[in-house]
């Protein structure tokens, strides 16, 4: 792994920039020349970090592929937002087909430019949770299971936010969506259901699979920049807070992101061929209150009667922290 | 469609319409607007420096070094003695404190200071000449940086000085282990090199004369008399003042104390008199104090300096007789309001020399026949925004007027009354000093701040400093002062650390070049907030949009 040591600054490598760092030394996102692939004028919500999330991931992969990237979008908000006919906000060759095929129109563009002999150009697939984890599953584990020449990127909002807030295979227990009313002895979301898309991506044993989320550019860009090093099927998974969806201010998309974080509810990891390879250590220790008391969708928590889920939301931070020894104590 | 061997397009294409076409900037209730507020340190700051600025430009290394020099004597000219004897209200105030450590703001002035002096940076250069002249009294801290600002403005300056050198307390009250005189000499040599004259040993008798010579006058004489208090003593004990000691130390006639020395009083005169008489040969200096540690007016650091140097405290206890070489101590109590009362519990105390340190009074014989000039509490009284006295044309700062008596507010009320006199000349009115909007610890991110604890001094070892005079505290090397200098934190004002123009899902903020900061496209920007959230200094406000 190639990574560039910052050396002390006023600010560290959580900050997009700085200005006493040399180019080298900076993020795509701190250059004032960088691609801005998907360019204002979208109409996505205020404070949304999918948006924010695409256009770090794909400034990095165009800047990666020297600007020889196609882009495969599964439906969904990314897909809605950018592209109200006849206009498009995004700069880089992008296509649209349908909401589960995403993964396999990818795998088509590489297959074709295979054999076309263009293997300099690169491609990318993308969509949100419910392209991926739900409708789309199967064509991304064929893309997986073949080991096609793609980068898939998952942005994560945890459900379907542009058709209303339906419930996903990746929204997160006792949540409240209009699939899943705070009624009854069990509000929201069941605890036990939906899947870890990461563990999923892992078991295909493909050579990259990591995760990422808004809170930490630097980390995000070093593994596209890691995943467009490498040939063959490829996984990101990125957390991306929704204001609507969640019911947070628009303003706290990034304190929300770094809160799943720091109190080790998601962990941010990079595997290799199956295996895990790097995790990040939780920097400032936050309690889970941190990043379900903002959420409106888990209101219901802190109410009486939401004592047993708050502790049942603990007991998955604190699996997590075990399990990804996310506090650094076993190494 | 596309030949194999064609050139793959990397302008990227936006293909037929882009989304540029719509301005998102209609969905915007709040706007987001870049602020520049000021920072605890330099609203804690009684000299005035733009202690972000400075710091700031420190920050580039070597070749920001002159910049920053530059911008610290904008406000006080005597960096290189406040990096020493300053009790730095600036790192008390420090938003720092809660990510780890304070700024180490004095070290890095000191820093600043001893490299001017090393590579023999001037001061700026005069304004043309006005033609007016101005008589400064007394070359202390305050009469010293009036003198200064007075010159900068283009007047003609002359400060009489009674002693035979320069530098008031700085020179004859704060011990040679603290401030160097030689540091001292340098920074008022510059000061004269700008074209200030100092007229030592010329005490200035009539005020009516100095206003016959001079279109206006400055008042800084200080407050050099030691305060007296009464207490019963047979005529073979030797009592002193402890400034008179100190002053006697720094001209280099060092008196004979004993080996068993008491000090009376718990202001920081009376530390230095006790650091002061061990230096001398005191194998016992024992400071006497009617009250407690936590009502203790000394500073905190030179307390501790004190007792690392042998120094010992008798605390709630107050002399009430001195008799041959016994002192009679009486043991205090406090009562609800904390105030001490004797408890009639006494006890002996061996000592050779008593000093008393309970406090100092300015030196008004100058004003006695001047009734206009209003003394109230020991203190000539001022008006507060112009600093000028009851008669026309002559104004008080420093010691001599009220306020806080340290150098650093003597420095900041020089400057203010070189202000003041300037006005006043011109027959312009000085407008009040302004209220800042505080960028409070509230408002920052400290999350993208890196951990970087304060880069310690070193200090000259115990057993060594009671020996002489050498100085105790070591300055910073530059590559320890660039690191400190680093560790600011920019509170209330941008330094392009990129977070805004990176975290735009909006894409709808510019980023101007090096030094120009950005701006906010508000075609695009739709009022998320997240720049705001996410700006590690609090430089950005929400505020309502209205339309």
């Amino acid at each position: 792994m190639t990574t560039v040591h910052i050396p002390f600054l006023q600010t560290g490598t959580l900050a997009v920039g700085g200005r006493l760092l040399d180019d080298a030394e900076r993020s795509v996102q701190s250059h004032a020349d960088r691609p801005s692939s998907l360019t204002k004028g979208h109409r996505a919500c205020q404070g949304c970090a999918e948006a924010l999330a695409a256009r770090w991931v794909m400034d990095t992969a165009v800047e990666a592929s020297d600007g020889k990237l196609v882009v495969a979008n599964a439906t969904g908000c990314l897909e809605v937002f950018s592209t109200l006919y006849p206009e498009s906000a995004w700069k880089p060759p992008w296509i649209h087909s349908l909401f589960a095929n995403a993964a396999a129109v990818a795998t088509g563009i590489a297959a074709s430019l295979h054999a076309q002999g263009r293997d300099d150009v690169r491609v990318l697939a993308q969509g949100g949770d419910g392209g991926t984890v739900d409708i789309g599953l199967a064509a991304v584990s064929g893309m997986f299971e073949r080991n096609d020449d793609v980068l898939y990127v998952c942005y994560d909002n945890q459900g379907y936010m542009n058709t209303g807030v339906q419930r996903s295979s990746a929204t997160p227990a006792a949540a409240r969506t209009a699939t899943t009313p705070a009624v009854g002895r069990s509000p929201g979301q069941a605890f036990g259901q939906g899947k870890s898309m990461v563990k999923i991506a892992m078991a295909h044993e493909i050579p990259y699979v990591a995760s990422a989320t808004p809170a930490d550019l630097r980390d995000l860009e070093h593994k596209v920049r890691t995943a467009m090093s490498i040939r063959g099927a490829r996984y990101l998974h990125v957390l991306v807070p929704c204001p609507v969806g969640w019911g947070s201010a628009s303003s706290q998309s990034i304190a929300l992101a770094r809160a799943a974080v720091q109190s080790g509810i998601f962990p941010v990891v990079e595997a290799r061929a199956g295996e895990l390879t790097d995790v990040q250590r939780i920097r400032e220790r936050a309690d889970v209150e941190e990043y379900l008391r903002p959420q409106a969708r888990f209101a219901h928590l802190f109410k009486p009667g939401g004592e047993d889920a708050l502790a049942r939301w603990r007991a998955l931070a604190d699996a997590n922290i075990r399990r990804y020894d996310l506090l650094g104590e076993r190494s | 469609m596309t030949s194999h061997d064609a050139p793959p397009t990397l302008g990227l294409s936006t293909g037929p319409a882009t989304s540029l076409a719509y301005h998102t900037g209609t969905w915007r209730t709040e706007r987001p607007v870049y602020v520049e507020l000021a920072p605890p340190c330099s609203l804690g700051c009684p000299s005035g420096e733009d202690i972000r600025g400075w710091l700031g430009s420190t920050q580039e290394g070597e070749e920001g070094f002159e910049t920053a020099w530059r911008r610290l004597v904008a406000a006080n000219p005597f960096p290189a003695v406040m990096g020493r004897i300053c009790y730095h209200p600036c790192q008390t105030a420090c938003n720092r404190t809660d990510v780890d450590e304070e700024v180490g703001i004095n070290a890095v002035e000191r820093f600043l200071g001893d490299t001017a002096l090393e590579r023999g940076w001037a001061l700026p250069a005069p304004a043309a000449s006005s033609g007016r002249r101005v008589l400064v009294v007394g070359s202390g801290p305050a009469g010293m940086s009036a003198a200064y600002h007075l010159r900068r403005l283009g007047h003609e300056v002359v400060v009489r000085e009674a002693a035979a050198e320069p530098g008031g307390m700085m020179r004859y009250g704060i011990p040679a282990y603290r401030l160097p005189r030689e540091v001292l000499a340098a920074e008022i040599r510059r000061i004269e090199d700008t074209g200030v004259r100092i007229e030592c040993s010329t005490p200035v008798t009539s005020l009516d004369e100095a206003q016959a010579e001079f279109d206006a006058v400055v008042l800084t004489v200080g407050a050099g008399v030691a305060h007296h208090v009464d207490i019963p003593a047979g005529a073979a004990s030797k009592i002193v003042d402890a400034i008179d000691v100190l002053r006697d130390v720094a001209s280099g006639h060092a008196p004979l104390l004993g080996r068993r020395v008491a000090v009376y009083g718990g202001g920081n005169t009376a530390m230095d008199a006790a650091r002061t008489a061990r230096r001398l040969g005191a194998s016992e200096a024992v400071v006497v104090y009617r009250r407690t540690r936590e009502q203790m007016p000394a500073h905190p650091t030179e307390l501790e300096d004190a007792v690392g140097e042998g120094v010992r405290v008798q605390w709630l206890s107050t002399i009430s007789q001195v008799e041959g070489q016994t002192i009679t101590i009486e043991r205090m109590e406090l009562d609800e309001d904390g105030r001490p009362h004797g408890t009639g519990v006494f006890e002996e105390l061996d000592a050779d020399t008593v000093m008393l340190a309970v406090g100092q009074d300015a030196d008004l014989t100058l004003l006695s026949d001047v009734p206009e000039v209003v003394v109230a509490d020991g203190v000539v009284q001022v008006d507060p925004t112009t600093l000028m006295t009851g008669r026309d044309g002559v104004f008080a700062a420093g010691d001599v007027s009220p306020g806080s008596r340290t150098a650093t507010y003597a420095i900041g009320r020089g400057a203010r009354a070189a202000k003041a006199v300037d006005a006043w000349l011109a027959s312009r009115v000085l407008p009040a000093e302004p209220v800042q909007r505080e960028a409070t610890a509230e408002r920052l991110q400290p999350w993208y701040y890196s951990d970087a604890p304060k880069q310690h001094r070193a200090e000259l070892e115990a057993a060594r400093r009671v020996t002489g005079f050498e100085e105790v505290l070591a300055g910073l090397d530059a590559e320890h002062a660039v690191f400190e200098a680093r560790r600011c934190m920019s509170c209330g004002s941008c330094f392009e650390c990129d977070n805004c123009f990176g975290m735009c899902p909006d894409d709808a903020i510019k980023k101007l070049g090096p030094g120009m900061r950005y701006e906010i496209d508000y075609d695009y920007c739709k009022g998320c907030g997240i720049c705001a959230e996410e700006c590690p200094c609090g430089a950005i406000d929400m505020i309502p949009e209205v339309r």
